[in-house]
């Protein structure tokens, strides 16, 4: 009853799955290109305004320039460097829709993962919590407060992840409730080891790839409702630069001058599709490591 | 006469050299029964959809011909192929849940199957529902499969496969998931159907006792190659080849209580095969020329085997085999666990009426019953993770909770519970230190050097390399895991094991060193409640059984007694539908 042969040489020197699903990681093109955009884009929001040749708020020369004279992307309504204000105007969007979109998934997969692994009467209270939030127009709500508080970007963050939350707990719901029926989670349960560790030990791993996928997706919702909220007027307040401000300002001159509403527009859809590689990208490694 | 023909088989991994079935042929009859035997990763289910000229995502057919009375299947192109899907060969999956479309209607379902007229169709289905032991009426045929039970299901199956009057069938395991009576009836009905319709069939199975019962030829396959082929009759009684050899010593009976004698090391993966002789690094009786080259199928007795030495191990007298004792606990007072009047209930519906059970220290207790008698629910019971029950349940004395969490954590220690999955049982994102690690670090909190010490030590009691706790559980073997749930369980330092058929998931030589493992176990003292449907098992580790009927304790005493002289008529009935080598 011996099992020598049981370890064969190739798995002996095999390599720890977890350094393997990076290597993978940083192997995929999907990634690669993922992480080159958001790291462009994000650099370029937020050290952009040391790069902008002009001054992103004074005028400079007539309005809707095309671009042209020292001008690369021409200028927008108010005169002002289209290529300045494009440099400057991504800070807010770069650091506010990675904080709301990681918010949103920590705060929504606790939620979530609490429903699936204790059930019953918890996962009624909380899913019904989350259906009541999932009820209110994101955006109604947000006009409400801000119209109310006036436009603090905390209070934007903390508007865009109780709209995100809500979707990020049924999907980790679902992912989650399978794996809490497994044996091991059932062994778990049966030696009495606490709910939150088991939860965190044995039930959280086993979800990584949905929970990136989400963060992907909510990336991207939260860069849209942000950038919505500014197009409004609701947001970031004008003459400060801002993408979705900047849609906003000089949708009037779409016609004679395309680039002022173009170019943050380019910039948001690399920074929200890089995420979405990076995110997609990482799900598949993940899973590809799991069907071994 | 010989209906079907096949030569040389191949089927490799698309883009590699790698082949999964090699050079198989094998002829049969018109209504012969063919059984195909092999243990997971032998590439019978390959073999079995070759035998369709089908090969998985993946796979490629290489090489050689399937001819059906003068067509070869291989040679057609797609919408030849697909038309002798309908008429020449048919297929049975192991799975009729999956295999049948649950919102369909059996009548569309059915008709599906068969080409003509609807009037003549449908006479033809009645007909063959008929013959499959099914209602034929109207009402029956309105139904869906999800209404069905197993077996009903497995012989909706079967009618499809059977309805077009193909030459072959092809059943790859259709009766693995199914009670051993409904097993019994759709073992009958497709020697019947074979016989009354002159159908030739390849039944593959990793089951010695089925293909003892069903085929009137057996082909034993090992490592993609046919290592042994002939009538039942001769390798069942005369194996030649060492691998039947020692398969058949891992099979436990239901007459004797044998010690199983597992086949060391594990079966090759694909890709992974040696040169020369294929079970040579598994083989008692391998020497430097069996590894050198790939044996040739030689002629023996009235079949063939690919062994270089079969003549003289076959002048070596059979391996002796050893009988276990049986403990006698019947009049010993020390009840390690009590179980008095326990009554279990989903919701309104009772399903466990009045259990009272006694284990003592060292004894093994086996709980046997069909699926739906209530025995997984008794045995969640016990370990507190189905709480819907009443009555007494003491451990040592002390009266348990309803729920493992209200239990106190000494008793939620000395009771372990070893799943019947082993790919569920380990988590799939910890390696196997890490996963040993948990009960210490829960029960104990010892040092780190300390845990890695009793980590080494558990995993040599169940025999795995100690340097195995760095790999995830994706790298072991179904044994091996089922192994590693056993140290786990073991790393609490229990009193009593329940284990929730552990066995059934793996092959007959795993299941053979899973059993002497736990018979160890035993030994050193541990008690344990064995739940499974298996009688032979139960006959070789089990040392009192209670058999369960629908929630009901029918039959319960000493395993010989219960066994040899059964006195309920339900008991009779599972022994009598039990298959049995040594019965046949």
């Amino acid at each position: 009853m011996t099992q020598q042969n049981d370890l064969r040489p190739a798995t002996e020197s095999a390599p720890r799955p977890r350094s393997r699903v990076l290597a993978r990681f940083l192997a995929s093109n999907q990634v690669r290109w993922g992480i080159g955009l958001v790291v462009l884009t994000t650099l370029l929001a937020c050290f952009g305004g040391l790069l902008a040749p002009f001054s992103p708020t004074d005028p400079i020369t007539t309005p809707y320039a095309p671009p042209g004279g020292g001008l690369l992307l021409g200028s927008d309504q108010l005169g002002r460097d289209v290529l300045s204000r494009v440099l400057a105007g991504g800070v807010s969007l770069a650091w506010m829709a990675p904080l709301s979109a990681v918010l949103s998934v920590a705060v929504g997969a606790a939620v979530g993962l609490a429903a699936a692994f204790y059930g019953g009467w918890t996962e009624t209270i909380l899913m019904r919590a989350m259906d009541v939030l999932l009820a209110f127009p994101g955006i109604l709500m947000a006009l409400m407060f801000v119209s109310v508080f006036g436009p603090s970007p905390w209070l934007l963050v903390t508007l865009v992840v109780l709209a995100l939350i809500p979707g990020v707990a049924r999907v980790i719901r679902g992912a989650a409730r399978p794996i809490c029926d497994r044996e091991f989670v059932l062994w778990a349960r049966s030696v009495g080891i606490p709910g939150r560790r088991m939860i965190v030990r044995e039930v959280l791993p086993n979800i990584t790839s949905p929970l990136l996928v989400e963060l992907g997706v909510r990336l991207m919702w939260a860069v849209g409702i942000l950038a919505s909220i500014s197009f409004i007027g609701y947001g970031i307040q004008p003459p400060t630069p801002d993408w979705g401000l900047m849609v906003s300002e000089n949708r009037t001159g779409l016609a004679t001058q395309p680039w002022a509403v173009l170019a943050p527009i380019v910039m948001i859809v690399l920074f929200t599709v890089g995420g979405n590689l990076i995110a997609e990208g990482g799900a598949r490694v993940i899973a590809r490591t799991e069907g071994k | 006469m010989t209906a079907i023909t096949v030569t040389g088989l191949t089927v490799g991994l698309t883009g590699t050299d790698t082949t999964i079935i090699e050079d198989v042929s094998l002829e049969l009859g018109s209504s012969e029964v063919m059984g195909i035997v092999g243990e997971s990763g032998s590439g019978k289910s390959t073999l079995a959809l070759a035998l369709l000229g089908y090969a998985r995502a993946g796979g490629e057919i290489r090489a050689g011909s399937v001819d059906i009375e003068g067509t070869d299947l291989l040679s057609l192109d797609a919408a030849g192929l697909r038309a002798a899907r309908r008429g020449l060969v048919s297929y049975v999956a192991q799975d009729p849940a999956t295999a049948l479309n649950p919102s369909m209607r059996l009548r569309t379902q059915l008709l599906e199957a068969i080409d003509g007229s609807r009037d003549r169709a449908m006479a033809r289905i009645r007909e063959v529902l008929e013959a499959v032991g099914l209602p034929a009426d109207d009402a029956f045929l309105k139904r869906r499969a999800s209404e069905l039970s197993g077996g009903q299901q497995q012989r909706i199956a079967i009618a499809m496969a059977v309805v077009a009057q193909p030459r072959l069938i092809v059943l790859d395991e259709p009766t693995t998931g199914l009670d051993v009576s409904t097993q019994m009836k759709v073992l009958e009905l497709v020697k019947r159907l074979c016989a009354e319709y002159r159908i030739a069939a390849i039944y593959v199975t990793h089951d010695l006792a089925v293909v003892a019962e069903v085929a009137d030829r057996v082909t034993v396959m090992y490592g993609g190659q046919v290592v042994e082929t002939g009538t039942t009759a001769s390798v069942l009684q005369a194996p030649a080849h060492p691998y039947t050899r020692a398969l058949l010593q891992a099979l436990p009976s239901t007459q004797d209580r044998h010690m199983l004698v597992p086949i060391p090391g594990r079966a090759p993966s694909i890709g992974d095969r040696p040169p020369g002789c294929v079970f040579a690094a598994r083989c008692a009786f391998a020497t430097d020329a069996c590894r050198s080259a790939v044996p040739p199928l030689e002629p023996v007795g009235d079949g063939l085997v690919r062994c270089i030495r079969h003549v003289e191990i076959g002048q070596r007298p059979p391996a002796t085999v050893s009988v276990a004792p049986v403990g006698d606990f019947e009049d010993r007072p020390d009840s390690v666990l009590r179980v008095s009047d326990l009554r279990a209930s989903y919701g309104h519906v009772e399903v466990l009426h009045g259990i009272d059970l006694d284990v003592r220290t060292g004894e093994c207790l086996a709980i046997v019953g069909e699926s739906g008698s209530g025995k997984s629910t008794l045995s969640r019971c016990l370990i507190g993770l189905h709480t819907e029950w009443e009555g007494e349940l003491l451990l040592d004395g002390e009266s348990l909770a309803r729920s493992a969490a209200k239990r106190s954590s000494a008793a939620r220690r000395r009771m372990q519970y070893i799943f019947q999955n082993p790919y569920g049982s380990l988590n799939p994102r910890l390696d196997v230190g890490a996963s040993l690690a948990a009960p210490l670090r829960h029960f104990e909190r010892p040092s780190g050097a300390e845990v890695r010490r009793r980590v080494a030590e558990a995993l040599e009691r169940v025999e795995i390399p100690a340097r195995m706790a760095e790999l995830y559980p994706s790298e072991l073997s179904g044994g091996q895991r089922q192994r590693v749930a056993i140290a786990r369980a073991l790393l609490a330092d229990p009193n009593v094991l329940i284990c929730d058929e552990v066995t059934s998931a793996l092959d007959v030589s795993v299941q053979a060193s899973v059993v002497e493992l736990l018979r160890g176990l035993l030994q050193d003292g541990l008690s344990m409640i064995f739940v499974t449907h298996n009688l032979a098992v139960v006959r070789s580790i089990a040392d009192s059984v209670a058999v369960l009927n629908r929630g009901e304790i029918v039959e319960q005493g000493r395993v010989d007694r219960v066994l040899d002289h059964p006195k309920d008529l339900y008991t009779q009935g599972l022994l009598a539908d039990t298959l049995d080598l040594s019965a046949a």
